[in-house]
C-alpha cells in the first residue's frame, strides 16, 4: 500500500448510528479499510449515539434533541462528521440546518441539552463516506487507486432516498431526478453500471414498522427488474437498505414464491475489491444473499 | 359488473359538514414542516410519484392533504394510513408548490401519536432508545464478533441520553392503556 498516500487535511468523527455496528459490520469494514487506503481521518467517538431517525415520526423535538447531541459532540472535538447511513445523514444534516436557521428553535435544543450538561452551537458539518469519496478524493485518485478493475461484472446503483434527499440540505451535490455519483463510482471500479428504471426508487424498508406486506412489495418491485436484467449484484450505501435487499430477501422471495438471488454489496465493498483488497477484509463472505457468484465471476474474467 | 365508479360509490362514505373541523389545518400548519399546506392547489404530483401509493392504495398523498384542509380530523389523525408514508422525499422534490410534504406528514404522525394512533413498534423503539440509546444495543458476543473482524469494541449502550426522551415517554405513558393499535 505504499506510504506515500495522501493524507487529507480534514478529520472525521465517524458516525456508525445503530444499524451498522450490529448488522452490517461488512459494510464497516470495507468503509475503513477504504479510509485507511485513501488516506481520509476516521477518529471513533464511543459516545455517540442513535441519531434520532427513528423517533421523527413519533416526537420531532425529541428526535432533533438526540441529533443536536451527536453533533455537539462531534463540536466539542472540533471535527466535522462522516455518516455512512443515509438515514443518520439526513436526520443530522436536516438538524444542523433546521437550527443554524431558526435561533429559537436552537434554544429549546439547548434547554433539553442542558438536562446532559451539553451545548450546542453549530452548525456542523455533515458527510455521507461516498459524498466524501466523490468531492473529496475524486473520481480521479479513485480511479489511480484501481489495481484490479471489475471488468465484466454487471452492478446496479441504488441510490436510496436520504442520500440526496432532501436535496436542499445536501446542497443538491447531484441532481435528485437524474444521479450519478454512484454509477461513476462503480465505472471507477471498472465494472459496467446498469441503468435501470427503477433506479431511484426507495427500499421500503421503511414502511416496515408500519405495514411489512407494504415494504416488501415495495422492495421486491425493485428485485423484479433487477432479476431481469440479469445484473450480478445491487450496490447500497445505506445499511437499511442493505438490510432490506439482502436479509429480506429471503422472505421476499418467500411471500411472493419467486427467487432473485441478488447479491446486495455496499459500494465500499466494490472499491475495494478493484484496490485489490482481500475478501475477508471487506466482509464478503458474511452476506445473507451470497457474494460467491460475484467472486466466481471476477475470477474467471482474470483467468480468461 | 366491475365499475370502478360503482365501487366507489358503493365504498364511499358521507361526511356531514357538522363534523368538520376548520381548525385542524392551522394545527398542522404550527407543527414543523406542516406551515406550506395551504399552498397545496391538489395537482397530484405527491401520489403520481409515491412509491407506497403503488403498492397500497390506502396511502394517497394528495388525498390526505385534501382530508386535512377540509378538516377532517377522525379520518385522519385516527386511521393507521399516516404510518405507511416512506418518508422517500420523492414528492417534497417535485411539489411545484413547494409543500414540504415528508415533512407534512411526519406532522401528522406526531399529531396521530398524540392521540394514541401510532403502529406498535414505536413504544418499543421509544423504550429501547430511552433506555440503551441505540436500537440495536451491542452484548459482549457481539463485540467479540466486532473485534475478530478487526474493528474496535464499542459501547454496549448509551442510556446516558435517557432524558432527552423525556417528552415522548410522557405522553407514551398516558396513552399505554388506550392505545390503537393497526
Amino acid at each position: 500500500m505504499g506510504g506515500e498516500e495522501k493524507e487529507m487535511d480534514r478529520s472525521y468523527a465517524l458516525f456508525l448510528g445503530c444499524t451498522i455496528p450490529a448488522r452490517a459490520r461488512n459494510y464497516e469494514m470495507s468503509v475503513r479499510a477504504l479510509a485507511r487506503h485513501l488516506g481520509i481521518k476516521l477518529v471513533d467517538v464511543e459516545e455517540f449515539s442513535c441519531c434520532g431517525f427513528p423517533l421523527a415520526s413519533a416526537d420531532h423535538k425529541v428526535a432533533q434533541s438526540l441529533a443536536a447531541r451527536n453533533l455537539s459532540l462531534a463540536e466539542q472535538k472540533g471535527l466535522d462528521i462522516c455518516t455512512l447511513c443515509s438515514s443518520c445523514t439526513s436526520s443530522l444534516t436536516e438538524t444542523s440546518h433546521e437550527l443554524e436557521a431558526h435561533p429559537e428553535e436552537l434554544k429549546e435544543v439547548n434547554k433539553r441539552l442542558a438536562r446532559l450538561q451539553q451545548a450546542y452551537k453549530g452548525p456542523v458539518r455533515v458527510r455521507h463516506f461516498v459524498r466524501i469519496l466523490w468531492e473529496e478524493v475524486g473520481l480521479e485518485r479513485i480511479r489511480e487507486a484501481v489495481k484490479t478493475p471489475l471488468q465484466g461484472l454487471r452492478l446496479a446503483a441504488h441510490y436510496g432516498c436520504h442520500f440526496l434527499k432532501p436535496s436542499e440540505v445536501y446542497g443538491g451535490f447531484d441532481p435528485v431526478e437524474d444521479p450519478r455519483v454512484l454509477d461513476e463510482l462503480i465505472r471507477a471500479s471498472g465494472a459496467e453500471a446498469v441503468d435501470y428504471a427503477r433506479k431511484k426508487q426507495c427500499c421500503g424498508g421503511s414502511v416496515l414498522v408500519a405495514d411489512e406486506n407494504t415494504a416488501l412489495a415495495i422492495g421486491r418491485d425493485k428485485l423484479v427488474e433487477l432479476k431481469e436484467l440479469q445484473v450480478d449484484g445491487l450496490v447500497v450505501v445505506c445499511p437499511f437498505c442493505g438490510v432490506m435487499f439482502d436479509s429480506q430477501q429471503k422472505k421476499i422471495e418467500k411471500s411472493f414464491e419467486e427467487t432473485y438471488e441478488i447479491p446486495v454489496l455496499y459500494l465500499t465493498q466494490v472499491l475495494g475489491l478493484a484496490m485489490g483488497m482481500e475478501e475477508k477484509d471487506l466482509g464478503l463472505s458474511t452476506h445473507a444473499v451470497k457474494t460467491r457468484p460475484v467472486m466466481e465471476k471476477l475470477k474467471s474474467a482474470v483467468a480468461s | 359488473m366491475n365499475d370502478p365508479l360503482q365501487e366507489a360509490r358503493e365504498g364511499a362514505k358521507t361526511v356531514e359538514e357538522s363534523s368538520l373541523d376548520p381548525t385542524l389545518a392551522d394545527e398542522v400548519a404550527q407543527e414543523p414542516g406542516g406551515e406550506g399546506i395551504r399552498e397545496c392547489f391538489a395537482c397530484g404530483t405527491c401520489s403520481a410519484g409515491c412509491p407506497v401509493r403503488r403498492f397500497n392504495e390506502r396511502f394517497n398523498p394528495r388525498r390526505i392533504i385534501r382530508m386535512v384542509l377540509l378538516g377532517m380530523r377522525e379520518e385522519v389523525l385516527g386511521e393507521p394510513f399516516v404510518w405507511l408514508c416512506a418518508t422517500c422525499f420523492t414528492c417534497q422534490e417535485r411539489c411545484p408548490q413547494g409543500v414540504r410534504i415528508s415533512d407534512l406528514m411526519r406532522a401528522l404522525k406526531n399529531l396521530a401519536l398524540r392521540r394514541g394512533n401510532m403502529p406498535e413498534g414505536i413504544p418499543i423503539q421509544a423504550r429501547l432508545l430511552a433506555e440503551k440509546g441505540t436500537l440495536y444495543p451491542l452484548d459482549e458476543f457481539d463485540n467479540k464478533k466486532r473485534v475478530k473482524a478487526g474493528l474496535p469494541a464499542l459501547p454496549e449502550a448509551h442510556g446516558e441520553v435517557g432524558p432527552l426522551l423525556r417528552e415522548l415517554e410522557e405522553i407514551l405513558s398516558q396513552k399505554e392503556s388506550g392505545s390503537k393499535s393497526d
